[in-house]
């Protein structure tokens, strides 16, 4: 019963692979013949169709380059470039990589931190949560080089003012998602801890925190994704030397579509994995606490 | 018409205990709810003596304050006139002294605990060493059936098995006072016959003094040594009844002539006092 649901659904999921794929190849001749045909009017040259086919699926500079394009670019940048090569995506991604981590880090730490002052104290409460809220509410990529130039002036560079902008967008979902854990123990376990005159680190200890931790999961999933948008987009304004925001700005400069669909693909694929780690750690956590598989 | 019966019943209970020691000692006590659609009087006018070693049962109607007197004792509610002693001090004291054992209706174990890492709950709180803790759980565990059990969590067992953890999660640090509120009243009759005998085992073995509340009359006249009978509206005591059984019972014991009596008698009570509402 489960193995035949299994098939169905890797059957289910390659159907819509292949059918993406068609449309992205359909979606490509479209959007690149316009430019072709142009070309081939301009120099009054015969075409056919199946030339036009040709010709739009080997473009140097195509609006929308096809996977096949893009594969060999991923390829060409990742496994036949050396890793310290500039032009090798293992190299960016690295550099990406390090600035969401330590971003994450720091941003998982306040976003605890700012829950629990704000769990244990009214005042703590009203004053930080409109702040926390409005953070949100600017732009980051209006923020995010107004941190990396005063960062730089403090002589802050590299790494660091990039993780602060992955902090500054992954501490939102920690502090909501752990105010609400922190908050939802039973009355019932509340009052056991209460009839063994529990103090309150020790309430904290042995009941907020555990009950909190799969809102902690939930929330550290969109944390680690925010992160690598921040890291990125603080690569973006800069002129960054590395990163994949780097990467991407060149490749818009010089119109290389192929080289930003390929540091996109990498960006993407690095989200995932970020994602799918985490959910690792939070089913090892799970196992120990018992949570029923 | 309260007070004759309060008057009544004093004398009852203290008539009959002159030797032990107070544990609880109640008097002239109420609580008043307020709420959206005004003050409840959830207890008025309650005085009650508990002697060391003594099995009370509160039952009555749902609304007779029986659980909110709990409550009161074990420092979770605060009366709103009148006195309590619990061991002499006052319930909130007697809570920081680590006096009493509290079994919820619901078992409360933490779901991300092991049976024996929910018991050792209280312990951890207490500071207590691990080689302490784990003797004390191996120890309650073993009285309360669960001997097999530590490493299981708590969806791994039954209702009744649940409910028996948190007994010996109670009884862990061995407290002098239990105070239970309907801890079977969500099992079936099969599982909670069982547990009352071996609630009557514990309580024998170990010499503490049970406050239980219930809305089972079976279940009150099996376990008590004196029975508390309560009414709503406002919540008070109609009558406090002691028990004429020996301490050592069985489950047979429930067919007897004396058994039916006190039943009868409790039935009664409860009974009247609807008809003076």
């Amino acid at each position: 019963m489960f193995k035949s649901l299994q098939k169905s659904q890797a059957a289910a999921l390659t159907l819509m692979v292949l059918a993406l794929l068609v449309i992205w190849y359909i979606g490509a001749l479209w959007l690149n013949s316009d430019l072709l045909i142009n070309g081939y009017e301009r120099r009054n040259i015969d075409w056919s169709f199946s030339q036009l086919v040709a010709d739009a699926y080997s473009m140097k500079r195509p609006l929308l380059p096809t996977p096949d394009q893009i594969g060999a670019e991923l390829y060409k940048s990742i496994f036949d470039t050396k890793i310290d090569s500039k032009r090798s995506l293992v190299y960016h991604s690295g550099i990406t990589l390090s600035s969401t981590l330590l971003g994450f880090v720091m941003g998982g730490l306040l976003g605890i931190l700012l829950a629990i002052g704000i769990v244990h104290n009214r005042t703590l409460e009203r004053s930080l949560m409109p702040w926390v809220i409005t953070s949100q509410t600017i732009p980051i990529l209006a923020i995010a080089p107004m941190i990396i130039v005063v960062l730089g002036a403090l002589n802050f560079t590299g790494v660091l003012p990039k993780a602060i902008i992955s902090m500054y967008l992954s501490f939102f979902p920690v502090t909501i998602g752990m105010v609400k854990g922190l908050r939802a123990p039973d009355k019932l376990h509340m009052e056991l801890l209460a009839t063994y005159s529990a103090s309150g680190g020790q309430l904290f200890r042995k009941l907020r925190w555990p009950t909190a931790l799969p809102y902690l999961f939930a929330s550290l999933k969109v944390a680690i994704a925010a992160s690598l948008v921040g890291a990125i987009v603080g690569e973006l304004p800069t002129g960054a030397q590395g990163g994949l925001g780097a990467r991407l700005l060149s490749g818009s400069y010089y119109g290389q579509t192929v080289q930003i669909w390929a540091a996109l693909i990498v960006a993407a694929v690095l989200g995932a994995v970020l994602v799918a780690l985490v959910g690792v750690l939070e089913r090892k956590i799970n196992r120990r606490m018992g949570v029923a598989a | 018409m309260d007070m004759t019966i309060n008057t009544q019943a004093e004398e009852n209970s203290a008539g009959t205990h002159q030797e032990a020691r107070k544990i609880v000692s109640i008097d002239d006590l109420s609580l008043v709810f307020e709420t959206n659609d005004g003050p409840v009087n959830a207890l008025s006018h309650i005085n009650l003596d508990i002697h060391a070693g003594d099995f009370v049962s509160f039952i009555g109607p749902s609304g007779c304050g029986k659980t909110t007197l709990l409550r009161v004792i074990a420092d979770l509610e605060h009366q709103t006139q009148g006195s309590i002693q619990v061991d002499g001090t006052s319930p909130q004291d007697a809570r920081l002294n680590r006096l009493y054992g509290y079994v919820f209706q619901a078992p409360a174990l933490f779901p991300w605990r092991t049976i024996a890492g929910n018991c050792k709950v209280p312990l951890e709180i207490f500071g207590m060493s691990k080689a302490q803790q784990q003797r004390q759980i191996d120890k309650y565990l073993d009285l309360v059936g669960l001997g097999d059990f530590h490493k299981k969590f708590p969806w791994q067992l039954s209702g009744g098995m649940q409910q028996r953890a948190s007994i010996a999660r109670a009884l862990s640090f061995e407290p002098e006072l239990m105070l239970m509120d309907e801890p079977f009243g969500a099992l079936d009759e099969i599982t909670r016959d069982h547990l009352n005998l071996e609630l009557l085992k514990i309580w024998r073995e170990t010499r503490k003094t049970v406050v239980f509340v219930t809305h089972s009359i079976p279940e009150a006249v099996f376990l008590s040594t004196h029975i508390v009978v309560m009414s709503p509206r406002p919540g008070r005591i109609a009558k406090i009844i002691k028990s004429p059984l020996p301490r050592e019972r069985t489950l047979e014991d429930r067919e007897s002539p004396e058994f039916m009596a006190l039943a009868h008698e409790i039935r009664e009570a409860l009974a009247n006092d609807h008809r003076i509402n």
